[in-house]
């Protein structure tokens, strides 16, 4: 049984101006996640990606569809039935700067989802330290604010709060495309390492087709708000068959100049075909 | 060359995160200590604070103190004068002790500002909050009421008031007070609005918080300062407001104020001169002292903020290395031990650039790469004299083509810049002017770097956003920077870049703002244009991708200074130093996947 079902799920914004018809940013996508599984999400800005994480997150509303967690719909709750979700779903954003209240100490920061969840002072207190230790940071950050971390320490502890109440589910919004690159190595890997641990299923959103095959089983391919290709992590991203996917394998550029010469012929030679 | 080092900065604004992370260490310290420390260390907030405290103990111990009533008249005392005994500053007209009535206007005063501020504080922060977080209607509601308030004369509406509120001062001051709260409405809406989609705001409700709580600990946290700033200075207006009604006359003659004293005082100047002074210089005493700390309060919460960095006001130097290096006569820049530093708050200087060696011969393209705060931006922004105004150079040179350009005023670096050196930056969004035409943009810009008449110029601009593959230039030609995608801002800021022809072109992360399939059309576009117009480009990046698909040399950055240079071919096949190869080696496998299956969850609990 998945844990997360998406079925036609359709958002549309409000538009621009007075009695603007509304903008569809989702034109009914449909997916699937199973428990312990990491489902990698790929598009380009616009493609919709963050939206469905936001609709899954409860923080959009969706205009149809449904969106099912364990069976229960879950799509247009709000209020109280939605904030008993919280020790379900849980999410990691993108800026590392921006997902922390620079006014609020780390360990307030933790605590802070453990206390909503009815947990002890005491009790979340000893609970953010073993978050800290599960994150690989020292237990003396409780008292510190975040400005005083690096972004990917910051992530880390983005990745600490969201463990904090044991969801089920973690929405990953581009985690780590803010960070440097051997930054992005190990918190990847600190990623994989908890879901080993824990089995807690990963939503796994990116544009960086690399780095959603290093950490997805399957990955689902989105296209200005249409899904138009998903499958096992290896076959999307090895054997595409949808042209927009493989442009998109061929646009990432490859560190290594005869390869990367060898891969822009290619590319050119598909954009002349299709052309 | 004499050294320029301002000696307070907290701050950098740099046209780079990077240079503002460089001196985050610093900026950590001085942040972190508690806002009545930073305080204390104000000597206005002190001498003010102090003033304010004895002032209103005076007035709380007014029973104790005051020597009579304050409406407790002696016939025989009429227009005593200071000195007096019994009456230290002397009766007014009517026999009254002016030193008692003194102290008994200050508790008016304290009175009058709790109200007036009070009200205006619950009522603006409340309706400001609501109308920040919730959504369009209620935001349309409030925000209208409030623009309804603003819109009363107020100092007319409160002598109109006066039936109702039978002349009493409190009243006056509740009404005064509402008449105050748009203000602080506008102040929490704005702050509201901008943090309310910030995501710690998301988290928080992802994590189940309620509206409430949010409301209270993430959003009030923020708009606490401005707040605290903003009530200083409204203690002071609701007092001056209270005694210059009571000055009119407006209210009841019974409470004794500093307005109906200074009035009464007025009245008597030619009889008893300094009857007028006592009240005049106590009332002025307070609300100067009010304002002070109201500035004072907006430097300790807001951080005393340098004065916003002109770029490119000409480089500050240290001193030159005079040994000139000779430099081969290809080379089309050289950097030589190349050493830039910003001022922490002690007043040291803090290197971020630690002695850098480049070279770029015609028609070259060079990657400079490493991870964020590496130096890399600040070597590119020195070469093209836009360094921020507090970064010193404190060594080295930068010759292009053979001319040195440390030191050179913004002046003689202009014709330089834009026209020998171009620039292309990370977020074109945010190089483009919102609210002019690209086109006119570019005409500017290429009238600045050549001498051609405006319809030359925006022939050439046409030409060139057809060649940066832009489909419609025209169309292109006539839009504001919004209304065309992030790609195409970075084509015509390529397009104005190479206008002018340039021979050395630097790009500071030009595709990192992009989409991937974006990228590698920019990649493409910037190739052909360098092997077309012969130009030697200087890309900063961290990508190692991009810079195998451009680059015909490499030079790696950590901490400030150059590790490894060598081709590209060499570097990428055999990296030697050991910084490298750990680049190198975090990149992400091509061909790895993750292998493991999906574990099935922990049972409840088990999880630590």
């Amino acid at each position: 049984m998945s844990l997360l079902d998406i079925h036609d799920l359709r958002v549309s914004f409000p538009g621009r101006g007075f009695r603007a018809a509304p903008v569809e940013v989702l034109h009914g996508v449909s997916l699937s996640v199973s428990p312990g599984e990491t489902l990698g999400l790929v598009g380009e800005s616009g493609s919709g990606k963050t939206t469905i994480g936001r609709a899954v997150l409860g923080l959009v509303r969706p205009s149809g569809g449904t969106i099912e967690f364990e069976g229960r719909e879950i799509g247009g709750l709000q209020g109280r039935a939605r904030r008993g979700l919280s020790d379900d779903i849980q999410v990691v954003f993108q800026d590392p700067y921006s997902s922390l209240n620079p006014s609020i100490t780390i360990g307030d920061t933790l605590a802070e989802p453990l206390v909503t969840q009815g947990a002890t002072r005491r009790d979340a207190r000893a609970r953010v330290r073993s978050l800290l230790d599960q994150v690989g940071l020292p237990s003396d950050a409780v008292e510190r604010l975040p400005r005083e971390f690096s972004g990917g320490q910051r992530q880390r502890i983005a990745i600490a709060r969201a463990l904090g109440p044991q969801p089920k589910l973690i929405v990953c919004d581009e985690p780590v495309s803010a960070l440097d690159l051997t930054t992005q190595t190990r918190v990847m890997e600190l990623l994989i390492d908890i879901q080993r641990h824990t089995g807690v299923a990963y939503l796994f959103i990116s544009h960086d087709l690399t780095v959603v095959r290093n950490i997805s089983h399957r990955v689902a391919v989105l296209y200005r708000g249409d899904m138009v290709e998903t499958g096992a992590a290896v076959d999307v991203t090895s054997r595409p068959e949808h042209p927009y996917t493989k442009r998109l394998l061929l646009a990432a550029p490859v560190a290594d100049p005869d390869e990367q010469r060898r891969r822009r012929t290619e590319r050119k030679a598909a954009t002349a075909a299709s052309a | 060359m004499t050294r320029r080092i301002e000696p307070v900065t907290k701050a950098v604004s740099a046209p780079s995160t990077e240079s503002i992370a460089t001196v985050q260490a610093a900026e950590v310290a001085a942040s972190r200590t508690p806002i009545w420390k930073k305080l204390l260390r104000d000597p206005q907030a002190v001498i003010t604070v102090s003033i304010l405290v004895i002032v209103f103990a005076l007035g709380v111990l007014t029973p104790l103190i005051a020597l009579h009533g304050p409406n407790e008249s002696d016939l025989s005392m009429v227009n005593a004068p200071p000195g007096t005994p019994g009456y230290p500053l002397g009766a007014d007209e009517s026999g009254r002790d002016i030193f008692s009535r003194l102290l008994h206007s200050i508790n008016t005063a304290a009175i009058a500002a709790l109200i007036g501020t009070g009200v205006a504080l619950v009522v603006g922060i409340i309706a400001g909050l609501i109308g920040g977080y919730f959504g369009r209607v209620t935001r349309a509601s409030t925000e209208w009421i409030f623009s309804l308030i603003m819109t009363f004369p107020g100092l007319l509406l409160l002598i109109i008031l006066m039936p109702v509120t039978g002349g009493d001062y409190r009243a006056t001051m509740l009404i005064f007070g509402v008449l105050l709260a748009p203000g602080i409405y506008r102040i929490v809406r704005n702050l509201v609005l901008g943090v309310k989609n910030e995501l710690y705001v998301d988290a928080a409700r992802v994590s189940g918080v309620g509206t409430l709580r949010i409301l209270g600990r993430h959003v009030l946290t923020v708009v606490r300062g401005p707040i605290i700033i903003a009530a200083a200075f409204m203690v002071g207006s609701t007092i001056a407001v209270q005694s210059g009604l009571a000055f009119l006359g407006v209210g009841s003659l019974e409470v004794p104020s500093f307005g109906a004293m200074i009035s009464s005082g007025f009245r008597n100047l030619y009889i008893a001169p300094t009857q007028f002074l006592w009240p005049s210089l106590l009332l002025g005493l307070i609300t100067a002292s009010l304002v002070l700390l109201g500035n004072s309060l907006r430097d300790a919460f807001e951080g005393s903020r340098p004065k916003p960095s002109k770029v490119g006001a000409g480089q500050h130097v240290a001193e030159r290395a005079e040994d000139t290096v000779l430099v081969g006569a290809d080379a089309l820049l050289a950097v030589r031990g190349l050493r830039i530093a910003y001022p922490t708050p002690s007043g040291d200087l803090n290197e971020v650039v630690k002695g850098v060696d480049l070279e770029i011969t015609r028609g070259e393209v060079l990657g400079l790469v490493g991870e964020s705060g590496s130096g890399k931006s600040q070597t590119a922004f020195a070469t093209l004299g836009v360094l921020p105004n507090e970064a010193v150079v404190t060594a080295g040179s930068i010759l292009f083509e053979g001319r040195e350009l440390i030191g050179l005023s913004d002046a003689a670096m202009r014709p330089l810049r834009g026209k020998e050196i171009a620039y292309i930056p990370q977020e074109p969004m945010s190089n483009l002017d919102p609210s002019y035409r690209v086109g006119a943009q570019l005409v500017e810009g290429v009238r600045a770097a050549l001498p051609v008449s405006k319809k030359e110029a925006k022939e050439r601009v046409l030409a060139l956003l057809e060649r940066c593959g832009i489909n419609e230039p025209a169309r292109t030609f006539d839009s504001y920077p919004h209304q065309i995608s992030g790609g195409m801002a970075q084509r015509v800021l390529i397009a104005g870049a190479v206008a002018s022809r340039p021979k050395l072109l630097i790009a500071d992360e030009p595709t990192t703002a992009l989409d991937v399939t974006v990228q590698a059309e920019i990649l493409d576009l910037l190739r052909d244009l360098q092997t077309e117009l012969g130009m030697a480009v200087l890309i900063v990046t961290h990508n190692f991708g991009v810079v195998a698909d451009l680059c015909d040399r490499i030079a790696v950055m950590q901490q400030g200074r150059i590790v490894e240079s060598g081709t590209a071919a060499e570097i990428f096949r055999a990296p030697e130093h050991e910084y490298t190869k750990a680049l190198l080696g975090a990149i992400l496998d091509e061909a790895a996947y993750r292998t493991d299956p999906p574990v099935a969850p922990a049972p409840e609990g088990a999880i630590a």
